[in-house]
This record gives structure tokens, C-alpha cells and sequence, in this order.
């Protein structure tokens, strides 16, 4: 991969410790970035940041719950200080659950909201300010395929993550005259720890419905990702990509 | 410049007027060209003015001149210097 595809970028990811959120920063991180990769718990990047120690890419860890606004804009504030900007925002902090409609969790549903759409959301409102300044950035919002399709027994999941494409494609019309590209990817089913340990002993029979016959990988997906973050996709706007192998829900 | 002459200016820029007609009767209520788009021009002015970044309520009481300097006042600027 050309290993300058993300020059003097500053970049934040959020929700970067594991799964589809460290294949991004890892693959970011083969760039010439500027990273500041979020978790929620101090001592979650331990391990991956040991793993990337001898990147050619600044990693700064910046911990916070992404639902505490006022950490988050702290966290805009001391980039804003160290870098007065900031290029591109991975919006990838998430939460699952696996329910059909009569089984919903009601206080988990709201609290599933407020991490995948409203937090998501405030993040794109500060990480705009400083975007806007600098009339460039890049936003992308890591969404579900489940969101535009609908599927059996992850309604309210599924349902959190519509909103954040309206919420993507929304954004995109509003900031298109800022220059700042707002995009979401719409991952299908991924081998991530979190899938596997979910869907034990299930995987077989839902190999069926994916064309490719196979998971995709995190760094499948961290690929698009990168794609999006850099001036590959300079004209890109306003698009949810699903990367999913040809699945079928 | 005072900090209060700053924050005239950035009001008499955003709203194209004189920093005469400034005062605590210059609000949404009065001002013609006062709506959500010129709020928030405002605002993100007076962020870059004073190097503060403002929490959304903040943002969505930038309805008046007297709320704004309470509002910026709020983060540690002084207007009366």
C-alpha cells in the first residue's frame, strides 16, 4: 500500500482498542499520520500501540467514553491546540445486541443510541468546526449493512445505525460547500473477535448467504476506510459503502 | 484592542453593521439577517477570536448581544478590560 496516502494528516479514530476500529488504526498507521486513536479505557491501547511501536505514524492515545461530551471536547480542544486541525474523523466507537422485537432491552436500546447516533453525531458537529476552518476534511461514519437492509433479530441495532446513515448523508449536504466529505461504510458480516465469540458454531450456515463464501476481514474494511480518509476519494461525498462480499440478509 | 472591542468587531463584521448600533436591543428578535446560518458564523468568530470552543446549549442561546457576552464571559474572557 502507498505509504503516503495520508501525509501531514491529523486524524482521529474513535473506539480503536479492537476489532474493525484497530484494523483502521493499523492501517492508518503504515501512513505518514498523525493519529489520535481513542479508547474508552486507559491501558485498551496497551497492546496495540506495543504492536505498532516502530510505525512511521505519530500515535497519540486519547481515552474517553464517547458519550461524555465534555472529554470529547476536550479531546477536540487539545488537538486543536496541538495542530490547529484536524483532517479526518473515524467515527467507529460502537455497541451490538442481538434482539428480536419482543425481546428488546429498552434501556439498552437507549444507551445503544446515544453511543452509535447521538455522541457519533457530536463528533461530526466538533470535528466540523475545526473542518470547516481549514475548508477540507474527511468524516467517515463505520455503519452496518444491517442498517440499509433490515434484518431479523437486531431491529434496534440495526435501527441505530439507519440513523447514522441519514445522519452521514445529512451531513454530507450541509458540509459539501465546506469541502468536507462525509461518508459511511456499511461493513457485512466481519471475522472480528466480537462476531466470532457472538456467532460460535453459526458461521457454517451463514457462509451461504455471502457470495465471496467467506468473512471479510477487518483490514477489508480498514481499507475502504483509508481510501475515504485520504485524496483518493477527493470528489466522494454522500455514499454509504457497503463492504460486504456480496451478502445476502 | 480591548476584548470588548474585539467582540464588537466580530458582531459589526458577521452582521455588517456599525459597532454603534450595538446593544443590548441587537437580537434574533430585531435584527433581519439574524438566523441559524449567520449564528453560527458568529459563534465559530468569536471561537477563533478568543481561542474557546463553545458547548452546543451555548451555541443554540448566541440569541442576542447581552447573551453572547454572558456567554463569553462564561469562558473565562474578560469583557470589561
Amino acid at each position: 500500500m502507498i505509504s503516503n496516502m495520508l501525509d501531514n494528516k491529523v486524524c482521529l479514530i474513535t473506539g480503536s482498542g479492537k476489532g474493525i476500529g484497530r484494523a483502521i488504526l493499523e492501517v492508518f498507521s503504515a501512513q505518514n499520520a498523525t493519529i489520535y486513536a481513542n479508547a474508552r479505557k486507559e491501558g485498551d491501547l496497551d497492546e496495540v500501540l506495543e504492536h505498532l511501536k516502530k510505525t512511521k505514524a505519530e500515535i497519540i492515545p486519547v481515552y474517553f467514553d464517547i458519550t461524555d461530551f465534555a472529554k470529547v471536547k476536550s479531546c477536540i480542544l487539545q488537538i486543536k491546540k496541538a495542530h490547529k486541525k484536524l483532517d479526518v474523523l473515524v467515527n467507529n466507537a460502537g455497541m451490538v445486541s442481538y434482539e428480536i422485537l419482543g425481546m428488546i432491552n429498552f434501556d439498552k436500546f437507549r444507551e445503544m443510541l446515544e453511543v452509535n447516533l447521538v455522541a457519533p453525531t457530536y463528533l461530526m458537529q466538533m470535528a466540523s468546526k475545526l473542518m470547516i476552518r481549514q475548508s477540507y476534511g474527511s468524516i467517515i461514519n463505520i455503519s452496518s449493512k444491517v442498517a440499509t437492509e433490515g434484518v431479523k433479530g437486531q431491529m434496534s441495532y440495526s435501527a441505530t445505525k439507519g440513523g447514522l446513515n441519514a445522519a452521514t448523508l445529512s451531513a454530507a449536504k450541509e458540509l459539501s460547500s465546506n469541502h468536507i466529505r462525509v461518508n459511511a461504510i456499511a461493513p457485512g458480516m466481519i471475522g472480528s473477535e466480537r462476531l466470532k465469540n457472538i456467532m460460535e458454531d453459526k458461521f457454517e450456515h451463514k457462509m451461504n448467504d455471502i457470495g465471496f463464501g467467506r468473512l471479510g476481514t477487518p483490514e477489508e474494511v480498514a481499507q475502504v476506510c483509508l481510501f475515504l480518509a485520504s485524496d483518493l476519494s477527493s470528489y466522494l461525498t454522500g455514499q454509504i459503502i457497503e463492504v460486504d462480499g456480496d451478502l445476502k440478509l | 484592542m480591548s476584548n470588548l472591542d474585539k467582540f464588537n468587531s466580530v458582531f459589526a463584521e458577521v452582521f455588517e453593521v456599525e459597532k454603534s448600533e450595538l446593544g443590548s436591543d441587537f437580537s434574533i428578535d430585531n435584527v433581519d439577517n439574524w438566523d441559524s446560518v449567520t449564528q453560527l458564523s458568529l459563534v465559530s468568530d468569536m471561537e477563533d477570536e478568543f481561542d474557546i470552543m463553545s458547548d452546543s446549549e451555548d451555541i443554540l442561546e448566541f440569541k442576542s448581544y447581552d447573551a453572547a457576552k454572558a456567554i463569553v464571559a462564561k469562558y473565562d474572557i474578560n469583557l470589561n478590560d
